[in-house]
């Protein structure tokens, strides 16, 4: 029997089914992936595995590890063994950690909560642990608060704590996908590291099929509860058996098409040494307050017709950039100009300017107000129309942007919950281009989403692009998505633009260091699979 | 933490200054002079400007204003128009029993709520949190002068067991006094206490689906353990905000607690001072609360600062 057997795992929540005869294994020493899409019952197998599951749940099957049945231990055999046999790690390290304790109490907790240790030793232990996830003594000693810490910081403080008892198992749901690709790349081979060192099971769970490529021995891939799929990675991937690994992997390295380049010389945005500072809080009473300088002396044209992409990590100045070009921002040097007009932000911007431009946020459940149907959320942009149509004009509007983006006429009567992330993100875009823009303004537009939703979107804007002879500014953190839809590329850190030039180029042909950085820490399922066949 | 500490000090004096001068002029545009009223309609215009002159009225605004501040800050308060005795002897009298009533008042709220809180909210939908909340609701909802009557009909005048009202003053020992203020206390303190272990039984559950539960949930902790050792803590903020608000509600807002159960308080001073147009007395009063407030929030936030360290800004 293997060291971790899941077999016929069924779990359902007031009734409804989660999981479907989920059965796996692993063995000691090894990572195994499981890869799904969001609702494909990925986490709640994890939760099933650690006895967390949510009120009203309903478990059968078996779960072994190690030889003990984990389903028939008690609640308190199991918070016995959860901590110390099996440890477990979160997406989210920003809200995984208690704010108010210190992240040596946090950790020195997971020994203390399992007897065994007086406090010191327990302290003594957080401290090695720390040491040992990378956040040494001199910066990081253990009274530090999370809040002092940065995402991938964070991060190695969870692992602490799921580690510090040394447990067989390690659960890592997502331990990435809130970072950045460089520090993804550190907390990835971390746990590579941990898990040579301790000779403990990894279950890796996420969406990108490039971090499991990378990283596991065994892949399982899940689908609305089910396994669909599993065996030895690259023997997997080599040999794909069921339509949806297939459809899985075609969508992740979606690439879609782009038609001809469409570039005229015309300029549409032009933004020229670009300088926006923050005033920080003043460190003494009567002291200057400093500055901190989020874009520094940007310049870049964007022409007519032309899809440009801005790569960078959190922090890098990107989002702030974003909003000086809508005017929701005042910049303090140089100028942006739409068509030669220059923007200037707050009430001043004119609306025929406005018009010119729009945006599409990140988060497809954030952005609409759920109290409006979808028709005035979408018909909203309107208002800065000289002539505000009305009526029947109106609908006839909603209608056609929802038509465009491949929804019903009959959507626009549904408020925003009743749809998916992705027909969200859709409605989103139809928000856009009622107006008709010139430019739409991507700010990690699908970044939320699922890869074959992401996929879908992806064609969709290339679609719309090349028919109504759309600009896109396409901002995002994601190499691969830049990659596929933009034709020149701009890589943007600490404020700057270190590289800008043509997409492939850059990719193909690095020259700034942090490109460089950049490109190798994204985790690719291409060159995964590649340098195994090599 | 002190640099923050110094912060809200600061922003505590400004308030006194800005309140004191509020006060001033809301007072001084009041219609009605003291001098005319404390004579009778019949009096002579002449009476009216000598008292006018002994009362110190006759002087400008701004002196008055600056004598008033300045006055404070050494512990004179002036006299009273109407019963010519210091006003600070007047407050003085009055604070010992509005202080120790709401600060009564709010031991015995925070005594109830916070047991019942964080009982309603580990049982969450259980039969115990639904009584918890039932009860609560009835609290809320019955006016406190009903129930402090209920009270006296109960424990006075049926079982006798505490006196119906008054305070024999702070001389007949500690006992005698905090008996004579229970039932004012209770009275005062079941509406409070009632939103307090709502307030606390709604930040908790919020907490307790706050990822850092699941985190500590997978370190081995029990449910209750959890919520001991991780979320207690962080829901005190909304209900530190509450009881920074309760307590200054209590300490002017006891009027009418005061009056069922005769109890000289500061609440039925200003009442009256402001019947008999004793502007001066008014003044103090309100300057008092008004600083009571700011005090209060000074301490709440000071407290914010000790539970989340968020707060303390780089030290």
């Amino acid at each position: 029997m293997s060291f971790l057997q899941i077999e016929n795992l069924n779990m359902s929540i007031y009734g409804i089914d989660i999981l479907k005869n989920v059965s796996l294994s692993a063995a000691k020493g090894e990572i195994i992936g499981v890869i799904g899409e969001s609702g494909s019952g990925k986490s709640m197998t994890a939760f099933s595995v650690m006895n967390l599951l949510p009120a009203g749940a309903g478990v059968s099957g078996e779960i072994t590890l190690d030889g003990q049945d984990l389903l028939a231990k008690s609640e308190a055999e199991m918070c016995a063994i959860r901590g110390s046999d099996i440890g477990m790690i979160f997406q989210e390290p920003m809200t995984a950690l208690n704010p108010v304790k210190t992240i040596g109490d946090q950790v020195a907790e997971t020994v203390l909560i399992h007897g065994n240790a007086t406090r010191s030793e327990a302290r003594a232990i957080a401290r090695d642990t720390l040491n040992r996830v990378g956040l040494p003594a001199e910066q990081f000693p253990l009274s530090r608060y999370p809040h002092e810490l940065s995402g991938g910081q964070r991060q190695r403080v969870v692992i602490a704590m799921a580690i510090a008892l040394r447990p067989k198992l390690l659960i890592a749901d997502e331990p990435t996908t809130a970072l950045d690709v460089t520090t993804q790349a550190q907390i990835l081979d971390l746990l590579k590291q941990l898990v040579a060192e301790d000779g403990m099971c990894l279950m890796l769970i996420t969406h990108d099929l490039g971090v499991v490529a990378e990283v596991a021995d065994h892949i399982v891939i899940m689908k609305t509860g089910e396994v669909v799929e599993s065996g030895e990675t690259h023997a997997l991937f080599r040999d794909m058996q069921h339509p949806y690994t297939k459809a899985l992997f075609a969508a992740s390295s979606h690439v879609p098409d782009k038609g001809d380049a469409r570039g005229s010389k015309k300029p549409l945005l032009e933004v020229r040494n670009a300088v926006r500072d923050y005033t920080m809080p003043r460190k003494s009473v009567f002291g200057k307050p400093q500055s901190f300088r989020a874009v520094n002396d940007v310049s870049f044209v964007l022409h007519d017709g032309e899809n440009l992409g801005l790569v960078g990590e959190s922090g890098c100045g990107k989002s702030t950039l974003t909003r000086a070009i809508l005017g929701l921002e005042a910049l303090q040097g140089g100028e942006i100009r739409i068509d030669g007009v220059p923007v200037e932000a707050g009430t001043h911007m004119s609306h025929d300017l406005r018009r010119k431009m729009q945006v599409v946020l990140q988060d497809p459940y954030g952005s609409f107000n759920p109290r409006h149907k979808v028709a005035r959320l979408i018909a909203e942009p309107l208002h800065l129309l000289e002539v505000e149509p009305k009526g029947a004009e109106r609908r006839q509007a909603v209608e056609e942007a929802l038509i465009s983006v491949g929804m019903q006429p009959s959507d626009a009567d549904k408020y925003i919950h009743e749809f998916s992330g992705g027909q969200r993100q859709r409605i989103a875009i139809a928000r856009a281009l009622i107006l008709r823009p010139d430019l739409i303004i991507l700010d990690e537009a699908v970044s939320a989403l699922d890869v074959s939703i992401r996929a879908q979107i992806l064609d969709l804007l290339t679609d719309l692009s090349s028919r109504l002879n759309l600009s896109y500014l396409f901002i995002s953190h994601d190499l691969s998505v830049v990659c596929s839809v933009t034709d020149r590329v701009m890589v943007m850190n600490a404020g700057q633009i270190v590289e800008h030039g043509k997409t492939e180029d850059v990719f193909t042909n690095p020259q700034h260091d942090y490109t460089k950085t950049l490109i190798a820490a994204a985790p690719s399922l291409k060159d995964a699979l590649e340098k195994e066949n090599n | 933490m002190l640099r923050y500490s110094l912060k809200r000090l600061m922003s505590l004096g400004l308030s006194l200054l800005a309140a004191s001068a509020v006060i001033f002029l809301a007072i001084e545009v009041v219609p009605g002079d003291p001098a005319s009223y404390m004579l009778g309609i019949n009096a002579q215009p002449d009476t009216i400007s000598a008292l006018r002159e002994e009362l110190g009225l006759n002087v400008s605004a701004l002196s008055r204003y600056v004598t008033w501040v300045t006055g404070m800050l050494t512990g004179d308060f002036g006299t009273s128009y109407t019963y010519r005795t210091p006003v600070v002897d007047m407050i003085g009298d009055r604070i010992m029993i509005s202080l120790p009533l709401a600060i009564y008042a709010l031991t015995l709220s925070t005594l109830i709520a916070f047991p019942a809180g964080i009982l309603a909210a580990s049982k969450r939908g259980s039969v115990t949190d639904v009584s918890i909340m039932g009860a609560t609701q009835l609290g809320v909802a019955i006016p406190n002068f009903w129930f402090a009557m209920l009270l006296v009909v109960v424990f006075s005048i049926n079982l006798r067991w505490f006196s119906a009202g008054g305070f024999p003053g702070w001389d007949e020992g500690l006992f005698v006094g905090l008996k004579a203020l229970t039932l004012p206390a209770i009275a005062l303190a079941l509406p409070q206490a009632s939103i307090l272990a709502r307030v606390m039984r709604s930040a908790l559950i919020d907490t307790m689906n706050e990822d850092f539960i699941r985190t500590a949930r997978a370190k081995g902790l029990t449910r209750r353990q959890a919520m001991w050792r991780h979320a207690l803590r962080n829901a005190m903020i909304p209900v530190l905000t509450i009881i920074g608000l309760q307590f200054s509600f209590l300490m002017a807002g006891a009027i009418i607690i005061e009056n069922v159960f005769f109890l000289p308080g500061l609440g039925r001073l200003v009442f009256q001072s402001i019947s008999q147009r004793d502007l001066i007395v008014v003044e103090s009063v309100v300057m008092l609360l008004v600083f009571a407030v700011v005090l209060v929030t000074f301490l709440v936030d000071i407290a914010y600062a000790a539970v989340d360290p968020r707060l303390r800004g780089r030290s």
